[in-house]
């Protein structure tokens, strides 16, 4: 009998990065933050407050090596610079206890939103992080300082899990899901967005009336944009607005919460996924300068 | 900081906001509640902050609403909107009456 063909469709991309502009060597401080969350891990090096190097990879279920994993892949082609070079470094996300190369943890709501002001500049005051497995609302001010947040970690819906539960649901790759949801003539209803499970439950049923994929796919989009509206709303939208989190990348629910906020998003610099790891190299790099005083 | 703690689910919305601005570390939430829903802690938003402020605990944050029922009987059953009626009820509760600075407030 022919062995069945498993293809993982919720799998994305791990990816490393250095910058061919900047000489480690020549760095004052050289600082890292690693961001564990619950679905991907990241790792970033900056030398005196300049992006240098990072990597983003899958945490798995082992998180104190997801950690250690990604560090060292950060390190990876980075002109021999290793873990001893580095000042200090801080860790941040679910798994921020679980970080053994940390002097210091710190919360990722912190962390977000001092990194989205170093990613898409001071204007931003609306933050949107739509991470693997929460989803944050923070306002914050031109210094990258918290004003106002809400998070939502109670259920999966709106959340990047809940994406993956569809991408594996419609075997679609989870890179292509956000452009096949736009490929529609008519915006569908959305569908239930309280729970993951029931939106799946209601997805299945779609299906079996004879929905087509992409269709079920702009329900489920524009049930996520409802849902995380609904928290920004909350906070309160005020202008710049920026996305951050593994669902930024996704164009089907970016454009719909764009449609619904009747605002743009600032386009991206950087991964958007990095925003916390950025976030806690900038603590770092300020908790080191403290002590070295 | 506005520290909104709590979730938005099928029945309504069940927030409790704390400005962490106006929180000095009293503790006196912490003492009123009789449902033990708030603690002392680090400053989740401003790790370079030293004094400990106010927070709902971790464990709370997913049930307030069965946990603060006890406090607000009739309250839950009223429709989402806030009425002048219900603000009054909201600022007698104990957690958001013991705060002298005025730093707690319910959204429903």
């Amino acid at each position: 009998m022919a062995e069945e063909e498993k293809k993982e469709y919720w799998r994305w991309l791990e990816s490393r990065w250095t910058s061919p502009d900047i000489d480690w060597k020549k760095g004052k401080v050289i600082s890292a933050g690693v961001d564990v969350g619950s679905v991907s891990t990241q790792a970033v090096i900056m030398v005196d407050g300049q992006l240098y190097a990072f990597a983003n990879m899958r945490t798995g279920s082992d998180s104190p090596n997801s950690a250690q994993n990604a560090f060292n892949r950060a390190l990876e082609d980075t002109n021999g610079l290793t873990e001893k070079d580095v000042h200090y470094c801080v860790g941040t996300g679910y798994g921020r206890v679980n970080v053994p190369m940390a002097q210091k943890a710190i919360t990722e709501i912190a962390c977000h939103a001092r990194g989205a002001n170093f990613m898409y500049g001071p204007t931003v005051r609306t933050v949107l992080d739509m991470g693997g497995q929460d989803c944050k609302a923070i306002r914050i001010d031109e210094k990258g300082k918290v004003e106002s947040f809400l998070m939502n970690d109670k259920c999966a819906a709106g959340t990047g899990r809940g994406m993956e539960v569809f991408s594996d649901l419609l075997t679609i790759s989870i890179n292509d899901v956000g452009q096949m949801s736009m490929e529609v003539e008519e915006e569908p209803e959305p569908v239930s967005s309280t729970c993951v499970i029931f939106a799946k439950t209601e997805a299945t049923g779609l299906l079996r009336a004879g929905w087509p994929k992409n269709k079920v796919l702009a329900a489920y989009c524009r049930a996520m944009a409802g849902r995380v509206n609904e928290l920004l709303q909350r906070v309160g939208v005020v202008k710049d607005f920026a996305i951050t989190g593994g669902i930024a990348k996704n164009i089907g629910v970016v454009s719909r919460v764009e449609k619904l906020l009747d605002m743009k998003a600032l386009p991206p610099k950087y991964d958007t996924q990095l925003a916390g790891a950025v976030g806690a190299a900038l603590f770092a790099k300020g908790l080191y300068e403290k002590i070295k005083k | 900081m506005l520290a909104n703690y709590g979730y938005k689910d099928g029945s309504g919305d069940y927030f409790i906001t704390i400005d962490t601005d106006k929180c000095n570390g009293c503790e006196k939430c912490v003492e009123a509640c009789p449902q033990t829903v708030y603690e002392m802690g680090e400053d989740d938003s401003d790790p370079l902050r030293e004094d400990p402020v106010a927070r709902v605990t971790g464990e709370q944050r997913k049930k307030l609403k069965y946990t603060c029922a006890p406090c607000k009987p009739y309250l839950n059953s009223l429709s989402g909107e806030k009425t002048e009626e219900t603000m009054k009820e909201i600022e007698k509760l104990p957690c958001v009456s013991a705060c002298e600075l005025k730093a707690i407030t319910h959204s429903w």
